[in-house]
């Protein structure tokens, strides 16, 4: 595939891990965060962990949807779905996220409530126009990559003048998630030093990479915006080494080939025309963090299913055992919850972070764990 | 969630839709959310949707650089 | 029977299948002598009795497997629920290196069912069962009213014969020994996919749904004694088959990730849905894990015949008790492959 298979290059990905291994001073520590489950997905997924020198960490972020989204918000959505006038239209990855008392979307969809999974935004406004007796909701979540689109399905809808479409809004934003975890109140008590950001790929597209500069004025941390494919990875971690060595907190883009300085213009009005920011949003693990969530605006009501089913969202406790706050913060890895691989594993999550496989907990478990506690033999074949 | 895969535009349909091919797998996506396309475009494909367009002569200027990086770090050695 | 015990002919281009077609009654009779009969048509399902009774093999020892299929669609690219319920019962029996002999075959019809529908698959199974060599010697309709199954199940049963001397099971796997692959993996998969409602995507892969006793028979002649198991990767792909055998061998295997074959549309469509091609079912491949001294004249053989030319060693089984299944990724890197965790898919078989 172009702009696809060149950025999966082995032989590439040895020279810039040469690269990485000869530049990274082995007396310092390099914490960087991968803020995108996209980017915790593509190491573990391709093992980049293992051609990393030591001093190289990567800290995994909460950039993973599913994973900051609150219990008491999948609980509102299993209680919407049991109306019996209601079609839930879900992206796959929500359906396992576990709700209070062991609930999910799929235990629901079990138990007779309509939950379908959509591919796509258009597919739910599909399922509407094709069902004028359903009350179809779209449980919208996501990022600033998934917002446009829940905004065309909106328009789509008026456009097409559908009175039985609207979206549960759970559209996040992610310069609040970073702002959080560097300066957050919960960062400040537990939160560990990061040197660095690996910026997002596909949420920069939309939002440009001038919306990270506050991270270099305010914060005075570097970030190096990097696309989903491996070598993007190992070649913004060698920018974000190279800052770090040379003292520098700059925007670096290395996903240049998509994502421009301003982003998406377009996309941005038309997120900006339906929605507006919530004074807060409660995040998993972060907490409620001000002006973090959209909603849509008071013009636009008649698409939202918080209004028109006057859904209650009840804050719901995490497991008591759960580490996904502390996992989604960079504090804890995987493997140091207490859940981990014991009670909590993909097949039987107990935490979200272990439900997509963008989450920490999920990709360690599938792809990483062989790596502790005892050595493996793939591990020791890797070359030094 | 935010996977998103490039993919080439093909043909341009009515209502801001079009046909993009990726490796031969054939989709109908909206690229409502772009300014402008043509065909031949490659863009960045997410939930049904063209986010972006890919830059091509910046694609090479990265490829050559990812070469550039590892040839450096081997005569380094 | 004769015709005219039924009132009027089988409307197979616009009719139904009613609850009078499972009822034991003559519409059954009639169903069964105008579709099955002529599709499947062989000298012990000729026998019309409530069994089939064949001779004895004179030698060996009985492989016998029984699957169910609720593949949905019914009709996809590269084949159909009929064609699929026969090649999938004759690999399940094929995998243990026996020769395949007869099949049985069990319906459980939604009423409202298209009578052309029913034909087309039913020929579709004749046309299976016939290129294989393998009859379908006795079966079973029964229609449930509409609402009660998804158009159409098969369940299919075989039976077939070891060669004396021949032990193939999935516990014996040993450390050394090597891993190889028939063919590129997903394309069973990714053709159910991309017909399926809300995915709509297009592509020219085609299930590679096929019969595998031949190549079987290729590799058991080329390489018998140095055979320890073979299997194929249907639901849950290569994945899950991997981890099956490590743990009933309760040992490790590592692959090399540029050593499988994959398509390259697969790898698209695989991306494009954000699936591992690993976890994507196939119904046209087998593994098979040998002794390093026969891998070398398995691996010929499998490349001589048409079913394996893509066949590829693909790992080595190595000593963890942990029972972990490794994957040296195509950047050097490690990864475990793990099983499908979840239904993250539709029904794919």
């Amino acid at each position: 595939m172009k702009h696809v298979g060149e950025y999966r290059d082995g032989a590439l990905a040895q020279g810039i891990a040469a690269a990485i291994r000869a530049e990274a001073d082995p007396m310092r520590s390099y914490r960087l965060m991968e803020f995108c489950g996209g980017h915790t997905h593509a190491i573990a997924r391709y093992g980049l962990e293992d051609l990393l020198p030591p001093q190289v960490r990567m800290i995994h972020g909460p950039g993973c949807p599913v994973c900051v989204l609150p219990v008491g918000r999948i609980d509102a959505a299993i209680r919407l779905a049991a109306s019996p006038e209601i079609t839930l239209c879900t992206y796959g990855d929500l359906m396992r996220v576990p709700g209070s008392n062991g609930d999910s979307l799929l235990k629901a969809k079990a138990a007779g409530a309509d939950i379908r999974m959509v591919y796509s935004t258009l597919d739910a406004v599909g399922i509407a126009e094709r069902e004028p007796t359903r009350e179809v909701v779209f449980f919208a979540i996501g990022f600033e990559t998934t917002s446009p689109p829940t905004a065309m399905a909106i328009r789509l809808a008026a456009q097409s003048g559908l009175s039985n479409f609207s979206i549960f809004c759970n559209h996040v934003l992610t310069p609040a998630a970073i702002r959080a975890i560097v300066a957050g109140p919960e960062a400040r008590r537990d939160g560990v030093k990061i040197d660095g950001f690996v910026g997002p790929a596909h949420v920069s597209t939309v939002i440009g990479a001038d919306a990270y500069a506050f991270c270099a004025t305010e914060f005075a941390k570097p970030v190096a915006i990097a696309g989903f494919e491996p070598l993007d990875v190992l070649q913004a971690v060698l920018m974000l080494v190279r800052q770090v060595n040379q003292g520098r907190h700059e925007i670096e883009n290395q996903y240049i080939r998509a994502v421009t300085a301003n982003g998406n213009r377009k996309a941005q009005a038309l997120v900006a025309e339906m929605f507006e920011p919530r004074e807060a949003f409660e995040w998993r693990g972060l907490g409620a963090l001000p002006h973090s969530g959209l909603r849509l605006r008071p013009a636009w009501s008649r698409f939202d299913a918080e209004t028109r089913f006057e859904i209650e969202t009840v804050a719901a406790a995490d497991h008591p055992g759960c580490a996904c706050g502390a996992v989604l913060r960079g504090v804890k890895r995987p493997e140091e919850c207490r859940l981990f691989g014991v009670a909590c594993t993909p097949d039987s999550p107990i935490g979200a972070c272990m439900v997509s496989s963008e989450g920490a907990c999920a990709a360690q478990w599938s792809y990483g764990r062989f790596r502790s506690p005892a050595a493996s033999v793939a591990a020791e074949r890797v070359p030094a | 969630m935010c996977l998103a895969i490039p993919a080439e535009v093909i043909d341009l349909l009515p209502d801001e839709m079009a046909r993009v091919s990726l490796d031969g797998i054939l989709k109908t996506i909206s690229v409502g959310l772009l300014d402008e396309v043509a065909v031949g475009d490659y863009v960045i494909v997410h939930v049904g949707h063209a986010l972006a367009r890919i830059d091509e002569v910046e694609a090479q200027r990265t490829l050559a650089l990812l070469a550039e990086m590892g040839v450096a770090a081997e005569e380094g050695r | 029977m004769s015709r005219d015990l039924f009132r009027s002919r089988l409307d197979l281009v616009g009719g139904r299948v009613e609850m009078t077609h499972g009822a034991g009654g003559r519409a059954m009779a009639q169903l069964i002598e105008a579709i099955f009969q002529p599709a499947l048509a062989n000298d012990f399902l000729g026998q019309g009795n409530d069994q089939a009774v064949m001779p004895l093999p004179r030698s060996g020892r009985l492989a016998m497997s029984t699957d169910g299929y609720v593949v949905s669609p019914l009709f996809f690219p590269g084949g159909d629920i009929g064609s699929l319920a026969v090649h999938g019962t004759i690999n399940d029996i094929a995998m243990s290196g026996a020769v395949p002999l007869y099949l049985s075959v069990s319906l459980i019809i939604e009423e409202g069912f298209p009578l052309a529908d029913l034909d087309r698959i039913a020929q579709s199974m004749g046309a299976a069962s016939r290129a294989a060599g393998v009859p379908v010697v006795t079966g079973d309709t029964k229609v449930v009213e509409r609402g009660k199954a998804d158009g159409l199940f098969i369940s299919t049963a075989g039976v077939g014969v070891v060669p004396p001397g021949l032990v193939l099971s999935g516990d014996r796997a040993r450390p050394g020994d090597r891993v190889v692959l028939s063919g590129s993996i997903g394309d069973h998969g990714i053709a159910i996919l991309s017909s399926r409602e809300n995915l709509e995507f297009e592509t020219a892969i085609l299930s590679d749904s096929v019969a595998l006793h031949d190549l079987v028979a290729a590799m058991v002649a080329a390489a018998g004694p140095h055979l320890r198991l073979m299997r194929d990767p249907t639901r849950g792909g290569v994945a899950a088959t991997l981890n099956e055998i490590a743990h009933q061998s309760g040992v490790g295997i590592v692959i090399e990730e540029g050593t499988i074959p994959v398509k390259s549309q697969v790898i698209a469509a695989c991306d494009l849905l954000g699936i591992d091609p690993l976890t994507v079912a196939n119904e046209g491949k087998l593994i098979a894990v040998v002794d390093p001294a026969g891998a070398g004249s398995l691996l010929a053989a499998m490349r001589a015949h048409p079913l394996g030319g893509e066949a590829a060693l693909i790992g080595t089984v190595v000593e963890d008790d942990r029972h972990f299944v490794q994957m040296r990724t195509a950047f050097g890197g490690g990864r475990i492959v793990d099983w499908l965790a979840g239904e993250q898919l539709p029904r794919i078989c």
